[in-house]
């Protein structure tokens, strides 16, 4: 898509020759272009030694964070301050010519780099062996849709994909259109349901071991809340995590438990927007506050349903924290895509293997892709 | 999908008054709804209820008896103590791991928003070549999962890019370092960044751009002294989704910077802490929390940016 080049805002300039009147302009001219390529030069080479001094693994931690933390914030300014300033260096005549380039160019090289350049490396990767050198072809993704482990994950993850967004917008739903009738309290209700969505799926697998804990008789006693419940009813604890093949839907519980606040948050806007004059109007028909959901709100809201929907889609397709941080997960059974990605790519080290499997993920979100950029040209055409 | 998410409708979880402004106030609180919704929240509310509650225990009753006993006798003082929170800030590391987080998350959030709006006043006031096309590549890259970038850039870090025998990308040795991971933070965030941000600079009005112009102002001017201020609400919303996002991310900071003790940030401890079959269950509720404690802050100081953030964010890679 872009080279490199565009982080030097002069690389237009130094193209084209200016015409020649007298050697001082000339002079002038060759200056300012030396400039220009110099000040972002200088720039680069000076945040570069201050990331030097980061790698320092001696140097005190409090000191090296706040030194990360300002050269971070303070580079990034500091770099298009300077490439402005290199603009001002450049003849007038280029100077509007260039600066397009020097506006967008960060953002289409770091795109370049980090997502298109990798997007194609991957996909060349998931046919080459466990070192990504030579080319083994399809065996990867033979691979993929052999192996015992694969085929569970892909069950899977079929499941989370199918449960999660069912679960947290059925909720979610029942929930915004039952506060929606509270009056008083509705705000710190929904709230309390959003809040989760604050905090990491690590925090919130850790908070749910909580719930799940079991020990065997003699290693102490079972404090996890479904044990003591269990304990009350005069049962014997259960080793909640280990029961396969339910274990995968109290890890998805943690999933819908996050992202249930979401999904509401959203409906509730959509509810809110119906005009009350179609819901007065129903009611005094003598439409039931049930006809009135299935028959109105749900039909108008129905778009912002399939949003939300594709939305908890795409995030259950690439669920991984939740697997990796509660763990053992191919002894439990619980493994999914993206974590069996990880961990071919981490820790059994097969590149090859890694890249077929994010491929296969990546195949999965094509769809949506095209659906967006469809969407967004029908809306630039209205425009 | 992100167009879909960032109407100017789902922007506040407070919606009152719209319907008693109006004097319609439909059925209010029936019985059922009220105990409906009670339960619902009491459901949702007992996971962070035992995590808190436990947090504050000491070890010893922790091991013995479940959280909810405590709720019996709230106000028995001996029951309660702070020892939890400073051996997982001291001894367990967690002070470190919050300075790392720190660390990774202020210029990780930073960086993205400065280049994206630099980029989206581009896109929506300048005219160069290639421009919709550029455009049309940033809405395709919205969902791409970060999954497919991991391998290759992994490689860029540790040994560069050879074509012919030539760099084309330097071996800088970034693997472990905070400027690797923010790159990599930057490039997953960007996408909706730009999309983002280009909406909003997109739609003020062209009039007051155009008259800056004739006043003489150039692009860099019209840029920092007047986009930047009317951007505000856009960029703390983006920014507090940012900010969040690479604060609870797990997966970013495992694989560019790794779970030793000296570089690991919140999440990859705490995941250690759950790693070890949960015996510790009085340092890990107080760790987990330390953890949600900044996110919990914004959540409800800033309630509305965060709200509005996260439904226009709800796509990312």
């Amino acid at each position: 898509m872009t080279t490199g080049s565009e982080l030097q805002p002069s690389g237009e300039g130094t193209v084209e020759q200016p015409p020649v009147s007298g050697a001082p302009a000339i002079g002038v001219f060759l200056l300012r272009v030396i400039g220009a390529v110099a000040i972002p030069i200088v720039a680069f080479f000076l945040l570069w030694v201050t990331f030097d001094f980061l790698r320092d693994e001696d140097a005190n931690r409090l000191l090296v964070v706040g030194v990360a933390i300002f050269v971070g914030v303070a580079g990034v300014f500091f770099l298009y301050w300077a490439m402005n300033r290199a603009i001002e260096m450049l003849p007038e005549r280029y100077r509007e010519g260039v600066r397009p380039y020097v506006f967008v160019g960060p953002a289409l090289v770091i795109l370049s780099v980090f997502m298109v350049y990798p997007v194609i490396n991957t996909i060349l990767i998931s046919f080459k062996d466990s070192g990504g050198e030579a080319f083994v072809g399809l065996d990867n993704f033979k691979f993929v849709f052999t192996d015992q482990y694969m085929l569970r994950a892909i069950r899977n993850t079929a499941g989370w994909i199918i449960l999660v967004p069912l679960a947290a917008v059925s909720i979610g739903l029942a929930f915004a259109t039952l506060a929606d009738r509270l009056g008083r309290g509705e705000s710190i209700a929904k709230s309390l349901i959003f809040l989760p969505m604050a905090i990491s799926f690590a925090g919130a697998s850790a908070t749910w071991t909580l719930i799940y804990a079991f020990r065997p008789e003699e290693f102490g006693s079972n404090i996890g809340l479904l044990n003591g419940i269990m304990l009350g009813l005069g049962q014997n604890p259960v080793a909640w995590l280990q029961e396969k093949p339910w274990n995968n839907l109290l890890l998805m519980v943690i999933m819908v438990w996050m992202q249930t606040g979401f999904a509401m948050v959203v409906l509730s806007a959509a509810i809110k927007s119906i005009p009350d004059e179609i819901l007065e109007a129903a009611r005094i028909d003598g439409a039931s506050e049930l006809q009135v959901f299935r028959r109105i709100i749900v039909p108008t809201i129905l778009p912002t349903i399939v949003v939300v929907t594709t939305y908890m889609v795409i995030n259950a397709l690439k669920v991984f924290d939740i697997v990796f941080v509660i763990g053992s997960p191919e002894a439990n059974g619980t493994v999914v895509i993206a974590e069996r990605m990880i961990d071919w790519f981490f820790i059994s080290n097969h590149d090859g293997r890694a890249a077929a499997i994010a491929v296969v993920l990546f195949v999965a979100i094509v769809p949506v892709m095209i659906w967006n950029i469809r969407r967004f040209r029908e809306e630039e055409a209205i425009r | 999908m992100s167009a879909t998410t960032a109407p100017p409708a789902t922007e506040q979880i407070p919606v009152r008054g719209a319907k008693e402004a109006k004097g319609l106030e439909p059925r209010t609180g029936s019985w059922f709804v009220r105990i409906a919704v009670l339960v619902i929240v009491v459901i949702w509310m007992i996971p962070t209820a035992g995590v808190l509650i436990t947090s504050f225990r000491p070890e010893a009753l922790v091991d013995t008896t479940g959280w909810w006993t405590a709720l019996a006798h709230p106000f028995e003082t001996s029951q309660w103590t702070f020892e939890n929170y400073r051996l997982a800030l001291d001894t367990g590391g967690f002070a470190s791991a919050f300075l790392n987080s720190l660390a990774v998350a202020i210029p990780a959030t930073v960086i993205p928003i400065t280049i994206a709006a630099f980029a989206a006043y581009a896109f929506s006031w300048m005219e160069f070549r290639g421009r919709y096309l550029m455009f049309i590549a940033v809405v395709g890259l919205l969902v791409v999962p970060l999954q497919m970038a991991l391998i290759p850039i992994l490689r860029l870090y540790s040994q560069g890019a050879i074509v012919g025998g030539y760099y084309v990308f330097p071996d800088l040795d970034l693997n472990g370092t905070f400027l690797g991971v923010w790159l990599a933070h930057t490039a997953f965030g960007l996408p909706l960044a730009i999309y983002l941000l280009r909406n909003y600079i997109g739609s003020l009005p062209s009039s007051i751009i155009e008259s800056a112009r004739i006043d003489g102002a150039d692009h860099f001017t019209i840029f920092w002294r007047l986009i930047i201020p009317l951007s505000v609400p856009a960029l703390a919303a983006f920014a507090i989704f940012q900010f969040l996002w690479v604060w609870n991310d797990l997966l970013v900071a495992y694989v560019f910077l790794g779970g030793s003790r000296e570089t690991r940030v919140l999440t990859l401890a705490l995941q250690g802490l759950v790693g070890r079959e949960g015996e510790n269950w009085h340092l890990l509720t107080a760790a987990a929390f330390i953890s949600m404690a900044l996110p919990l802050l914004v959540f409800f100081s800033l309630q509305k940016y965060f709200v509005r953030g996260l439904t226009a964010g709800a796509v990312k890679g």
